[in-house]
């Protein structure tokens, strides 16, 4: 008896300790909305000349939610956005950890999406249990070569990721058109187009969309958590973006581990495009573009950079970008909302300091500790000798 | 200043502390590190906001919220860590803040030149305006600090441990500056821990001890004994035992190592030194003469640009910290919040930062959190680190009990070889005296023992032998028990009687 | 003479090298022209990098600051357009109140969203980068939607500022002219941002503002033990610094060309981040870096409205146009790498600093 009363305040602390680690994300989420409600007040009344509606942020966001959750078919489609968010989240998570900001993503990704189509356009008639995943390890290459190359610029030479990474996208963006212009181009195509990617297509598990990339998705997320908390390598990871120099004096090798997390980042965001061209689009033609790169940064902050947490972010903006375009077809508000919101929810995110007085909330020791307070390094000063 | 009361989370820096300056005269403020002197000085130099208490200048009660309060008021200071900006020239920071314009907009810089001359030859001593501060030595950058103060016009000058980076014969130029600036009838502050400079310099002495002032003599009514009881609470027995060394094989063998600095400057410039089981060799240097480096290239953090390293027979030059350690060799680094703890992770990875990866912390590429949270409880309470539990992060322990966890980590197991960078700076006296007798311990159960220490007392109470670094060479080797304490000072400063490239520029004449 | 070209044109390799040089030497006037105007944005952008960061904040939000600032110059323009008229344009520059007025709101929307930028590093002293990354995503989140909204509203048509005409007596002199034709034959942004590129680097090195700006970005503690207000040294640079920004956005919008796209500024900002480090965190030397990433850039538009002829022609169809979209980003990192070593940032840089009496 004694015994269960000690026992009865844990599962109180433990509610205590989760609410201190998921009550910033959250007042953050729902103060985004608040200034995002106001922003579309603002612009229907001043831009547009409509008269006063203080129910047209409700309106908006009952058609998003609609949209993201009204059916099975939209929960299908929830998940089906989310699966590339997650890949490509968990990778910048990851990067994170490493004290690295891998804004690269997008590059990555359509990288990854061309590794696959690439693959997929050369094995039209293998049977589709060896095509899947040769274009699955293509695409996955792909985007792994993509992060590669700024994480050995950032190992050699010190030039900043925020950087390198950015450039790289626009390279990808370039290289990707020429290559649906030119070696992939199918015959006759007009616009150009890659062929079909065949029998490498994904198949479809739920409903008419939900392709085996889900499953790829969410069986990442232990996998992610394992790496990092349980093996050596995630403890050189994080010992490298929590303080480089001791990580040397330990041992590890800071220039090795920033290659290898970005390789890893690159590697998850290639397999996010590779999922979405052989699970959805099927072919790539030169508009074939993502704002995978921008949502996946988002994802892993509001998740904290641990892998459970970017789960439940990648699913909440997987709905929210699920629920954009019957926003904008049934209240006539620009899917590009969805951008600003992102925009906000960071904000009051990063300014948590000012948010927890306001909200009177204790830091638990370590709770803080999310590892991307160490991101930001002068440019080419690391001693990474 | 009158009852001043600053408390931090946890504790009182300064506890009710009066001190009162008069004109034209030396007064040292002395107390161990940690005892409030620095607190209480910021205070006066508007840094740091009293809880309680008040300031007053020549009668008047004066609020000082901040530096340009306390420089308007002529109190100047010079910090323990210069407050110099290396890039820029000796007149940029010696006018910064006070600049001489030329209008309201563009700098004077040609009539910032020649107040700094006029200034300096005043005061005996020549400075190049345009040098880069860089460029200068430690002890030419002091008195770029105290041209400061006095380009100010500073009446009351605070010098935070000044002496601390200086060779006895630099400390003996400050001094004959700070004695003319006093009969300039200007007033001082000296704060140090160190009994002998305090001594020889002050007019008074005031001692204070966990934030309160325990006492106020003059330098002719009393002894160091009596001031040392005074800082610390109880007698004190100033040198450890360390009692007989019985040195064995050969350990490490050090053959004409060359190490360049992050600049790519040789700064250790052929080292030649053996250290043998069961000795501890002390590395007597003024800071920046090449120790750090010298270390780090020992252990694999830097590269060696020439020579040879032997550690047991074994070639082991511009091997991997990795393969250093495990070699069984154990490493206290001199910055232990770069080097030595990762202060966001907890105490449990602090403790195995050096072996998370073999058995039992680890089976192949999976660790075993169990077995590490038995191995550092185990060293928490083996060296009695102060912590709720293992669990929380490093950063929240203070100075002395961080630096326990580096040394139960690196002095566990049958480390051959210790090489210890300044191990007890910036510790109390209990830490001190915890981690020495853990060295001699460490000695006497066989290991080699390789200690640097910018503090010539901690090499002379516990080194068997003494080697005195000069500008990246090991200029003499002395015998511990027989050091003379002048000498080896002489030494770390000109690097013995065959070197006659004695600094030339900025010394006073 | 002839025949000497003809025979070293039929040497393959020589040929074409010499094909190259020809008509580069060709090219000359209307390219520089070409990287002068293409280098107005990145060179403002990069600016505003050197005055944030010598005061010891990164800003990676410049091109969301651009991008706003290119938003609110066109759509302030067409708002006060359809308000008073378009008014008549002056001769010189093409002037017109709604423009004036446009990019004054321009340099204020930038200042506003660089206000919070520093108040975001300085005194929430929040991840710098992840600061700078915020204002990039609202700004392409808010002018696209934004973009979007007014797609279905029929606004007025813009003008836009118009480039100085240099007399062709001028502007024929071989280098002297065509330097002085492609440095001040631009509108008022461009011939300002000229301006500002040779008093800036004089105030930086020269002035009480600059001393004090280095001396905070390099060692802000020592700074403040001299009577320095941090603090508000750092606010003061970041804020202006949002003007040049927002400079740069307004001449893609409002002085380059008369209307918005959402997302005009195609890494421009980031281009000049890359600018500024190549150029060592001076004025001048972002200046030279800028002109260098718009070089490679000029080169490619000249190719592609005026191709050579001849075999290297004939090489250049060979090599796809994607190449030359992608050379400017291509050359920002070869650079990048090539020089960090030897570019040492302000030693505070991104670092938030936090006075002793408040721990």
């Amino acid at each position: 008896m004694s015994q269960a009363i000690a026992r009865l305040p844990r599962p109180r602390a433990l509610l205590r300790y989760l609410w201190s680690l998921i009550a910033v994300p959250l007042v953050s989420f729902f103060l985004a909305l608040l200034v995002g409600a106001i922003v579309i007040i603002l612009s229907s009344t001043l831009v547009l000349k409509n008269p006063f509606d203080p129910t047209l942020p409700l309106t908006a966001y009952q058609a998003l939610a609609q949209g993201a959750f009204g059916s099975f078919n939209s929960v299908v489609t929830t998940l089906v956005i989310t699966t590339p968010l997650l890949l490509a989240g968990l990778g910048v998570g990851i990067g994170f950890r490493a004290g690295l900001f891998n804004i690269g993503a997008q590059g990555q990704f359509l990288m990854g999406a061309v590794g696959a189509v690439a693959v997929a356009a050369n094995m039209q008639s293998s049977p589709p249990a060896i095509a899947i995943p040769a274009a699955l390890a293509g695409g996955a290459l792909a985007g792994a070569a993509w992060g590669f190359v700024p994480g050995l610029l950032k190992a050699t030479s010190g030039a900043h990721e925020v950087v390198t990474t950015i450039m790289m996208n626009y390279i990808a963006l370039a290289s990707l058109a020429w290559i649906v212009k030119g070696p992939l181009k199918e015959m006759g195509s007009n616009p150009p187009t890659t062929p079909d990617v065949g029998a490498a297509a994904l198949p479809i598990l739920i409903g008419s969309t939900g392709h085996l990339g889900i499953l790829l998705a969410f069986a990442a997320v232990p996998i992610a958590w394992f790496l990092l908390f349980r093996t050596t390598r995630g403890f050189e990871i994080r010992a490298v973006g929590a303080n480089p120099d001791a990580a040397r004096y330990a041992g590890v090798n800071p220039r090795l581990m920033i290659v290898l997390t970005m390789s890893i980042a690159g590697m998850l965001a290639g397999l996010a495009g590779a999922c979405t061209i052989l699970g959805i689009s099927h072919r790539m033609n030169t508009t074939f573009q993502t704002k995978v790169g921008f949502d996946s940064i988002t994802v892993a902050l509001l998740g904290r950079s641990n892998p459970i947490g970017i789960m439940f972010a990648a699913l909440l903006f997987g709905a929210m970008r699920a629920g954009a375009p019957p926003m904008q077809i049934n209240a006539g508000i620009p899917v590009e909302l969805v951008d600003f919101i992102q925009a906000l929810i960071l904000l009051f995110l990063i300014a948590n300091a000012v948010l927890r007085r306001l909200l009177r909330l204790r830091g638990v020791a370590g709770a803080e500790q999310t590892g991307f307070q160490t991101i930001t390094r002068s440019y080419g000063r690391e001693t990474l000798t | 200043m009158r009852g001043i009361t600053k408390r931090y989370p946890g504790v009182v820096a300064n506890d009710h502390i009066d001190l009162d300056l008069r004109q034209g005269e030396i007064h040292a403020l002395l107390g161990e590190n940690g005892a409030g002197k620095t607190t209480l000085m910021n205070i006066l130099y508007g840094l740091a906001v009293p809880d309680e208490g008040e300031i007053l200048v020549d009668g008047q009660a004066v609020r000082i919220a901040g530096p340009s309060d306390a420089i308007a008021r002529g109190i100047e200071m010079v910090h323990q860590h210069f407050m110099l900006i290396p890039v820029l020239s000796v007149a940029e920071n010696v006018v910064l803040g006070e600049e001489t314009m030329a209008n309201p907009v563009f700098l004077d810089r040609r009539e910032a030149s020649r107040r700094i001359r006029k200034l300096a030859g005043r005061f005996g001593f020549e400075l190049d305006p345009d040098a880069k501060v860089e460029s200068l030595s430690v002890g030419q950058q002091q008195r770029v600090e105290i041209l400061k103060t006095l380009y100010r016009d500073a009446q009351i000058l605070v010098l935070d441990e000044p002496t601390a980076v200086l060779t006895p014969a630099e400390t003996e130029e400050i001094f004959v500056l700070l004695r003319n600036l006093a009969k300039d009838g200007r007033s001082i502050i000296f704060i140090s821990h160190k009994l002998n400079e305090v001594l020889e310099i002050a007019d008074r002495i005031t001692v204070i001890r966990r934030g309160r002032v325990v006492g106020e003599r003059r330098p002719a009514e009393t002894d160091d004994k009596e001031l040392a009881e005074l800082m610390v609470g109880r007698s004190v027995q100033l040198t450890v035992d360390r009692g007989e060394s019985h040195p064995t094989e050969v350990m490490l063998k050090v053959e004409d190592l060359h190490v360049r600095d992050d600049r790519g400057n040789e700064v250790v410039r052929g080292v030649d030194v053996e250290i043998r089981r069961g000795e501890i060799l002390g590395i007597a240097g003024v800071a920046g003469n090449g120790q750090d480096e010298f270390v780090e290239a020992l252990v694999g953090l830097r590269r060696v640009a020439s020579g040879r390293v032997w550690l047991n027979g074994r070639n082991v030059t511009g091997a991997s910290p990795r393969q250093i350690n495990e070699a069984n060799v154990g490493y206290v680094p001199a910055d232990r919040h770069r080097f030595g703890l990762i202060l966001a992770f907890p105490l449990t990875d602090n403790l195995v930062l050096t072996s998370y990866y073999k058995p039992p912390f680890a089976h192949g590429l999976v660790r075993d959190g169990r077995a590490i949270l038995a191995a550092a409880r185990q060293r928490v309470r083996e060296y009695d680190v102060r912590t709720p539990s293992t669990e929380v992060a490093a950063q929240t322990l203070s100075g002395g009990n961080q630096q326990k966890l580096i040394v139960s980590r690196e002095f566990g197991g049958d480390t051959t070889l210790l090489v210890l960078d300044q191990p007890t700076r910036g510790l109390d006296v209990g830490s001190i005296e915890f981690i020495h007798k853990r060295i001699i311990e460490k000695r006497d159960a066989g290991t080699a023992v390789l200690l640097v220490s910018a503090e010539l007392d901690e090499v002379l109470e516990l080194s068997d032998r003494i080697a005195v670094m000069y500008r990246g060479k090991l200029v003499a080797f002395v015998d511990g028990r027989q050091a003379d304490k002048n000498q080896v000072g002489l030494l770390m400063a000109t690097g013995g009687a065959t070197d006659e490239t004695h600094e030339a520029t900025g010394t006073s004449t | 003479m002839d025949s000497f070209l003809h025979t070293i044109n039929g040497i393959p390799v020589l040929g074409i090298v010499f094909q190259f040089v020809e008509y580069f030497l060709n090219a000359l006037p209307f390219m520089s022209r070409v990287a002068v105007e293409l280098a107005v944005p990145i060179c403002l952008a990069a600016l505003c990098g050197v005055m944030c960061e010598r005061s010891g904040v990164v800003n990676i939000g410049l091109e969301g600051i651009m991008l706003t600032a290119a938003f609110t110059g066109w759509f302030a323009e067409a708002v006060i357009t359809g308000i008073m008229g378009p008014g008549t344009p002056t001769p010189v520059f093409g002037l017109t109140v709604p423009l004036v007025l446009a990019l004054l709101a321009a340099i204020i929307a930038g200042m506003l969203l660089s206000l919070l930028h520093a108040w975001l590093s300085i005194s929430v002293r929040a991840d710098q980068i992840i600061a700078g990354a915020i204002i990039n995503i609202a700004a392409f989140g808010m002018t696209g939607y934004l973009n979007t909204l007014l797609a279905t509203v029929s606004l007025p048509v813009t003008s836009n500022f118009t480039a100085l005409t240099i007399p062709s007596a001028v502007s024929n002199i071989p280098l002297v002219g065509w330097l002085i034709d492609a440095l001040f034959g631009q509108g008022p942004i461009g011939i300002l941002m000229v301006i500002i590129v040779v008093v800036f680097q004089i105030f930086l090195f020269r002035s009480r503002w600059g001393l004090r700006t280095r001396a905070v970005g390099e060692h802000p503690r020592a700074a403040e033990t001299v009577g320095i207000d941090v603090i508000r040294t750092r606010y003061r640079n970041v804020v202006l610094s949002g003007a040049l920004a927002a400079l740069g956005g307004a001449y893609l919008s409002i002085e380059a060309t008369n209307g918005f796209q959402a997302g005009m500024t195609q890494g421009r900002g980031f281009i000049g981040l890359a600018a500024m480090i190549v150029g060592r965190w001076t004025p001048l030397g972002a200046f030279g870096a800028a002109l260098l990433f718009a070089a490679s850039q000029a080169i490619s538009q000249t190719i592609s409205i005026s191709p050579p002829t001849g075999e290297l022609g004939t090489l250049l169809d060979h090599v796809p146009t994607q190449f030359f979209d992608a050379l400017p980003y291509l050359i920002t990192i070869v650079v990048l790498a090539g020089l960090i070593g030897r570019s040492i940032a302000p030693a505070a840089d991104g670092r938030p600093y936090q006075r002793e009496s408040a721990s």
